[in-house]
């Protein structure tokens, strides 16, 4: 295998590494938007295919580049605007607690 | 600038962008920085994408020395206001309820999309130096996890959606074929993988037809592979795709050599493969369990027969009689489940529990971590419905505080109280961790009719005579029993 593979394959390696880190300390109630937010993450293929589109020079090549960045920019952009909108509603849930209810919940998530 | 340094700036922005969703992710551990977690990933990826566009424009780059195409630009631009929009669209109008079939629609795309970057990549280098050994390699397992996540993410969002039957479909012969579909895919793999380090020869042509049959052999096994499960498992499923799609992404970026597709998809791998495995912790099930499919498919009623099954009597209470247990008990916890989310009843409970909040009782809501139809999906439910936060609480912290509750009022969960998981070491759910419902003084249903729920067993609580079934719809019956407590 080539250097830059081999360079690849330990960048591959840690960031699976940080993945499972990062997500094993998030509590249940946000495992829904987590997902959702995981999910817009992926949408990175659409670099990829933008990638593609540039190298791309026959009407095949086109035609595949053109539905990966179809593709990709719905993963992307749907992802992050629904995720966000789960989000805001946790939010303005907070908003509505009492000082005294906030402290118990964050003394709560603190453990 | 020279070119190098140019690519040294590009370089540094992927980095950034994949901190981004790192720290972004990181940020989604509490509620309080959520939204700004997730913002910030959006900003990593806003800026990948940016600086990937502006530098395949400069004529140094070398995807396309001299500068990319004026149709590659267009593909770029349109593909992007299309798919960029047709996902807004769905993301702004997609009710809560209906969420988890919009994030496996999603799956379906980012795992097809990487599969074609992977395909079109493959076309390029076909019968060229640059096709190595270890791209082609590369190559089918893109085109083969972003294939099976492209059909199986598709018919997990029709079975969650209705398209798709929810039950498990098992037709003749589908574990043949999803055998021969493997082995099809394992066969193209090392056809192309010898074809490209140069022990075997076979021409372009024969190498395409081969990643063909690839792709239609991933596309059919993603579609037996979720078909035979039960539209309840359906969570399980869409996070192992979500997983699969981050796979699927970083196996195009090694065929593409980009570094931050490849952390990006780890990333989601990584996160996708701990989640779908803490729900099937929630479930009490393993995860192959669940893929083999078929439960809930009725053969599993036969361990229902335990002790205490029988003989009891079904108690049906009024409307009246349930609103002023309601109204006059010190402590309440509603208990919801997925009939709750399908009725759209998230509001009706809200009113009701502000009512009794009036009257100085005290409510709180048990959530059951598969509660919904994702983990933590009641949760949003909820949220959106405007319940105060403090008073949703995970199983674990509400569980020793049935036997302190007046009135447990359970609304469209089933399997998740059943106390045969707890008891009868014969039930198919038993061992599954549930919600003690049955130690509350008194326990409302309200329930659509005495129909099992996705685990096909009939549930002991009923026949419990502290409980009092009302059936009806989730809304309906709320709605009525607020207007029945409002005059008291």
């Amino acid at each position: 295998m080539s250097p830059e593979l081999l360079n690849a394959l330990a960048i591959f390696v840690l960031a699976i590494l940080v993945g499972f880190e990062v997500i094993s300390k998030v509590p249940a109630t946000l495992h829904t938007p987590l997902m959702s937010g995981a999910n817009s993450i992926h949408g990175i293929v659409m670099v990829g295919a933008m990638i593609i589109a540039a190298a791309a020079d026959t009407p095949v090549s086109y035609a595949l580049a053109f539905i990966a960045m179809v593709f990709g920019s719905a993963n992307v952009v749907g992802g992050y605007v629904v995720t966000d909108r789960m989000l805001q509603m946790f939010r303005r849930r907070e908003a509505k607690v009492t000082p005294e209810q906030a402290e118990t919940v964050a003394s709560s998530e603190g453990n | 600038m020279s070119d190098q340094a140019i690519y040294t700036f590009v370089f540094l922005a992927w980095l950034a962008a994949a901190a981004a969703f790192v720290i972004g992710l990181h940020q989604m551990n509490s509620p309080a920085t959520a939204r700004r977690g997730n913002q910030l990933s959006a900003a990593g990826m806003g800026l990948a994408a940016v600086v990937t566009f502006l530098w395949l424009l400069t004529p140094g780059n070398f995807i396309r020395p001299g500068g990319m195409s004026a149709i590659a630009i267009a593909i770029i631009a349109i593909g992007f206001v299309i798919g960029g929009g047709a996902g807004l669209w769905m993301a702004r109008r997609v009710a809560m309820t209906a969420m988890p079939q919009l994030v496996s629609l999603f799956n379906a795309v980012g795992g097809g999309a990487a599969a074609l970057v992977a395909i079109d990549d493959f076309l390029h280098i076909a019968g060229t130096e640059a096709l190595t050994l270890d791209t082609s390699i590369f190559v089918v397992l893109g085109v083969v996890i972003g294939g099976v996540t492209f059909s199986g993410s598709l018919v997990a969002s029709g079975k969650l959606q209705g398209i798709v039957p929810g039950q498990p479909i098992i037709f003749p012969g589908a574990r043949v074929l999803t055998g021969l579909t493997a082995i099809v895919a394992v066969g193209g793999l090392i056809a192309l993988a010898l074809a490209a380090a140069g022990l075997i020869v076979l021409t372009i042509e024969i190498q395409l037809i081969i990643l063909a049959l690839v792709t239609a052999a991933a596309l059919i096994f993603g579609i037996t592979l979720v078909l035979p499960i039960g539209g309840a498992d359906m969570p399980v499923v869409i996070s192992l795709l979500n997983s699969f799609t981050g796979t699927a992404a970083a196996m195009a970026g090694f065929v593409i050599g980009n570094p931050v597709l490849i952390i990006a998809g780890a990333l989601v791998g990584a996160a996708g493969g701990i989640l779908t495995k803490l729900m099937a912790d929630a479930m009490n099930r393993s995860l192959a369990n669940i893929m083999v499919g078929g439960f809930g498919t009725g053969d599993a009623a036969a361990g229902a027969g335990g002790p205490g099954a029988e003989g009891g009597a079904v108690r049906q209470i009024g409307l009246d009689d349930a609103a002023i247990q309601l109204a006059y008990a010190q402590k309440v916890i509603v208990v919801p489940g997925y009939g709750l989310a399908v009725a759209q009843a998230q509001h009706a409970v809200r009113e009701l529990a502000d009512l009794l909040e009036e009257r100085g009782v005290d409510v709180s809501y048990a959530i059951h971590p598969v509660a919904g139809r994702m983990p933590g999906h009641m949760n949003v439910l909820l949220a959106e419905a405007n319940v105060p936060y403090p008073q949703l609480r995970e199983m674990d912290e509400i569980n020793p505080e049935f036997s302190r509750t007046d009135v447990a009022l359970v609304v469209g969960a089933n399997d998740v109280t059943n106390p045969a998981a707890r008891s009868n070491p014969q039930s198919p759910i038993y061992g599954m961790p549930i919600l003690d419902v049955d130690n509350a003084r008194s326990i409302i249903v309200i329930k659509r009719s005495m129909r099992p729920g996705y685990a096909g067993i009939d549930n002991e609580l009923y026949l419990n005579p502290k409980t009092g079934m009302l059936f009806a719809d989730a809304r309906d019956g709320l709605t009525e029993l607020i207007a029945a407590v409002k005059q008291i």
